[in-house]
Parts: C-alpha cells; sequence; structure tokens
C-alpha cells in the first residue's frame, strides 16, 4: 500500500460521501446476512441465494408467459444455476464457467442453418427472440452425474423455431454445434471433448413440446455460463444433451454423433433419456442429489416427463439405446 | 519436538470445513465435504509413505516419530470421508451399500482402501506393536501399501469423466515413485547389508 504524505492527499483522494454511506449499508447488509447465517446453522446446507443476486446489468426479459408444463417444486437460487456448470469450453470444474465465461461474447450472434430444410442461412439472434413469444418453463435438470437442479428458464419450444426453416421429408434428425472459437473459450485448448461440441435429436424429438429454445433464466438473458444467447432444452434428458451458445443448425438423414458418444460410448449414447433402471458403468442412475438437498432423491423415468413423452420410445429397448 | 505443529497442520482441513459449514460450503456442500475429506485421506497416506524414503535421503531419523500421528490422521479423514458417503448416499443402510461395493468399481476400490486401514489404525498403539513383535507388526502394516493403489484407483475411476484426469494420475506417479523407491531399496540394499 502506498502511503501519501498529507501534503499530497487532495480533497478528491477522500471517499466521496455516497459511496461511504453505501459502504455502511452494505457493512449494515453483511451483518444482517451473517447473523441471518449464524441462526440457521446448518441450514447452509438448504443455501437459497436471495434474488437480488442476479446480475445487474444483464437484459431484463419481461411479459413472460406462464407454462401448464412448468413444475411447482422449489427452484434452485440464481447463485446454484449459475456458478455450479458444465461447461467444458469454460474448464473442468463446476466453479470454472462462471468465473471464465465473461469472455464469451453473445452479442453480435448469428446461427447457420443448413442440411435438408427449405429455408437455409443465417439468422441473427434478434430476430431469433421475436420468432416466438417468450414464456417461462421451470424444469427438472438431471445432469448424467447424478445431480438435479429445478430451473425457470425462459424461451419458447423448438418447434416454433425449427419450422421457420421448413425441413423437408429427409429430414430425420437436427444437428447442433456449439461455437469454437478458443479466443473468447480458454477450455477448448485442452482436449477434454473433440470440438466443437456437438449434440442432435430426432426430429420429433426436437419437435415435441417440452423441447426448448433456451434464451434465459430468471428473467434475464441467458447468462455466459449457461450458454448465452441461444441453447436448447430437452428435460427428459441428461443435461449434456441440451447444448449450450448454439452456432450451427442442421438438419440431416442419419443420426448425427455427439460428443459424448464420440468420447465413451460405452458410457454415453445418443439418447441419453434419463432414466433410473438403466446405470451409467461407473455409478447409479436410480437416485441423484437435489442441489440444496441433504439426502439423494429417486430418479424418474424420463426426469418425471414420462405422460408427455413416453409414447416417442414405444417398442425400443432402452437398455440399448441408452 | 514438533509434534504440536503436525498435530495442527493435520487438523487445518477440517477446521477450514467447519469454518465453510458457517461462511458458504458452496452450492453443492454435500459434494464439497466429500472431496475435502478425500482428497486429505489421499495426501496425508502419501505424507506417511514418503516419511520412510526421505529418513534415507535426508539421514533425519526422527521423522519416524511423525509417521503414525500422521497415518493416524489419514484414517480420521478416511473415516469421515466414508461416513459421508454411508450417510448421505445410503442412509446407514448396509445392504445399499454392499451393494454399490460390489458393484461399481470405484466405490470397491475406496471401500477396500478405507477397510484395510482399519486394522493398521487398531494397532497403532505401543501395546500392539510389542504383543504383536515388530516383524509382524511391520509385515501387517505394509497393507497401507495396497490402501495407497487402492484409493489412487478410486479417485482415478470416479473423475475420469473429466478428461484428461491430470490430478489422479499425478497421485498415481507419486505412489509408484514412493513404492519403486522401496523395491530398489530392497534389491540394492542385498549386497551391502555387512555394514
Amino acid at each position: 500500500m502506498l502511503i501519501k504524505k498529507a501534503a499530497d492527499l487532495r480533497e478528491s483522494d477522500v471517499t466521496p460521501k455516497e459511496l461511504f454511506l453505501k459502504r455502511r449499508e452494505f457493512i449494515a447488509a453483511a451483518g444482517v446476512t451473517a447473523a441471518a447465517v449464524a441462526t440457521t446453522g446448518l441450514g447452509v446446507f438448504g443455501v437459497t441465494a436471495p434474488v437480488e443476486a442476479q446480475n445487474p446489468k444483464a437484459q431484463k426479459l419481461t411479459d413472460l408467459k406462464k407454462s401448464p408444463f412448468s413444475t411447482d417444486e422449489k427452484m434452485n437460487s440464481y447463485r446454484d444455476i449459475t456458478t455450479y456448470n458444465n461447461y467444458y469450453e469454460f474448464g473442468l470444474d463446476k466453479a470454472d464457467p462462471s468465473k471464465y465465461a465473461h469472455t464469451l461474447r453473445p452479442k453480435p450472434w448469428s446461427v447457420v442453418v443448413e442440411g435438408q430444410c427449405g429455408k437455409p442461412g443465417t439468422y441473427n439472434i434478434e430476430d431469433i427472440m421475436k420468432y416466438a413469444p417468450l414464456e417461462e418453463r421451470i424444469y427438472r435438470l438431471r445432469c448424467v452425474e447424478a445431480w438435479s437442479m429445478v430451473i425457470p428458464w425462459i424461451g419458447y419450444p423448438m418447434s416454433e423455431l425449427l419450422k421457420r426453416f421448413e425441413p423437408t421429408s429427409r429430414a430425420k434428425f437436427v444437428e447442433f454445434k456449439t461455437l469454437l472459437d478458443p479466443k473468447q473459450m480458454p477450455g477448448l485448448s485442452e482436449p477434454a471433448l473433440n470440438w466443437p461440441y456437438t449434440e442432435g435429436l430426432r426430429l420429433d424429438e426436437a419437435m415435441h413440446p417440452l423441447t426448448l429454445v433456451g434464451l434465459g433464466v430468471y428473467g434475464e438473458v441467458m447468462p455466459n455460463q449457461n450458454g448465452a444467447p441461444i441453447r436448447l432444452i430437452v428435460p427428459w434428458k441428461y443435461g449434456f444433451k441440451s447444448i449450450k451458445s448454439i452456432v450451427r443448425i442442421r438438419f440431416v438423414e442419419n443420426e448425427p454423433l455427439n460428443s459424448w458418444k464420440q468420447q465413451q460410448s460405452q458410457e454415453y449414447g445418443f439418447y441419453a433419456n434419463v432414466n433410473p433402471t438403466v446405470d451409467h458403468p461407473r455409478w447409479s442412475q436410480g437416485s441423484e442429489r437435489r442441489l440444496g438437498e441433504f439426502f439423494r432423491r429417486k430418479t424418474l423415468m424420463f426426469n418425471g416427463y414420462g405422460d408427455q413423452v413416453a409414447s416417442l420410445y414405444n417398442g425400443m429397448d432402452l437398455r440399448k439405446f441408452y | 519436538m514438533f509434534k504440536p505443529i503436525v498435530w495442527l497442520l493435520c487438523l487445518a482441513p477440517l477446521a477450514w470445513l467447519v469454518y465453510s459449514l458457517y461462511r458458504d460450503l458452496g452450492v453443492n456442500p454435500v459434494e464439497t465435504v466429500t472431496n475435502t475429506t478425500g482428497i486429505w485421506t489421499l495426501r496425508l497416506i502419501m505424507i506417511t509413505l514418503a516419511i520412510t524414503p526421505l529418513r534415507w535421503i535426508t539421514g533425519i531419523n526422527q521423522l519416524i516419530n511423525y509417521r503414525r500421528l500422521i497415518g493416524l490422521f489419514a484414517f480420521f479423514y478416511g473415516s469421515l470421508h466414508f461416513l459421508t458417503y454411508f450417510y448421505l448416499d445410503h442412509q446407514f443402510d448396509f445392504a445399499a451399500m454392499f451393494e454399490d461395493v460390489r458393484l461399481r468399481p470405484y466405490i470397491t476400490a475406496g471401500f477396500t482402501a478405507f477397510v484395510l486401514m482399519i486394522p493398521l489404525a487398531l494397532t497403532s498403539t505401543t501395546g500392539w506393536i510389542r504383543r504383536l513383535g515388530g516383524r509382524n507388526w511391520n509385515l501387517l502394516h505394509k497393507l497401507i501399501y495396497i490402501t495407497a493403489c487402492a484409493a489412487v484407483l478410486h479417485y482415478y475411476w470416479k473423475v475420469s469423466i473429466k478428461l484428461p484426469p491430470t490430478n489422479p494420475r499425478n497421485y498415481g506417479i507419486l505412489v509408484a515413485i514412493l513404492l519403486g523407491f522401496r523395491i530398489w531399496r530392497h534389491f540394492a540394499r542385498k549386497p551391502a547389508s555387512k555394514v
């Protein structure tokens, strides 16, 4: 620390009054928080940050439609959702994306549409955001690593987006790709996966009313670490299917090879439906830890969305198509 | 004597956990507790294994005075790690736990590493050394070699979702060096045994 002589000090060196007062407020608030934490004691295990912990600089999304598909389960906090992420393009630790994803530039952004469709081309994110009314969808998210959250996503049905591009009768699958830019994504220097991250869905899965174009969360545009500015959300599949920061959508005839299947096909498949009866080779998928809860809870077939989606897989051996 | 310092150093990770419990254990506290107790078990096992080679290299024989204490702390953190798993994953249900041990190689390895430490902890007293005799006691305590290998495997198999898993690999190399040292010494010492 530089200690200045009194003669060097100017009026402007003194902390402005309003800042000083803010500090007092901050200290007072910190005291209240500390007291609250102290009185809850072990309650920190159910830690939920207050809603005002959101990013004040983020663009807010308003006039959201409510959805009958939303769950009324207790939502995870903004902090849970934005500081515990698997996004290997920004590092392998859960906390890495929240620390390093600030280098991602979600604006300007465009998505290239190609393959078996009538309207291939390049589409701007500003336009994409207006293709359908935005809805809030509170979904369960189940990670293949056996943890889960409840997240208030914002977006609209993927079918609304894909229909615009007029898929032809030869389009049986949709392939999605994440941005590939080492300048924006420091994690790309590690060969953790075969970049760019690639995912795919059968066209009927992609057009299912539960499948969402994810554009925001908790009332604001999608935070970088959650896959800004546009991502996929498929609530009945393990989280790795819900690809982030999409730059390419391709309609194809054959099943795309998704990154995790390519990496370890005996552990991760194309379908990746949440299924408590088919274990991961290294751990059980029968139960999960909901973040904020003490004990594990039972995992539900199709993550609890079986009534809506089970018919998509009639007659399929889900042990084989894991 | 440095025993109080060793005590303090070995208790530091626990102190950090207890402090964090009141401050902030992160978004997934169970994972934080599991990872912290697990990694410190492994680190303390490595330190106990390093003491004998360090004596050979430095000639500071007093190092042996701290081995038992550090070994017992390894068992202590191993027990916390195991109890976190047994309670929070299985709510003390033995049948469910053994099913897990049977089915999942990384659990099998971790469980093996932990169970083999129990006889070592139990026979760590001076009374037990006398009762068993130095030779038998030494032989029994070679079980720590199996524990060390099993602990690294447990770590490696658990995190191999993250590629490349550099951390478990580095611990593997460390165990190889520490055990390799003993093998080398075993053969190198023979001709010089008249000293």
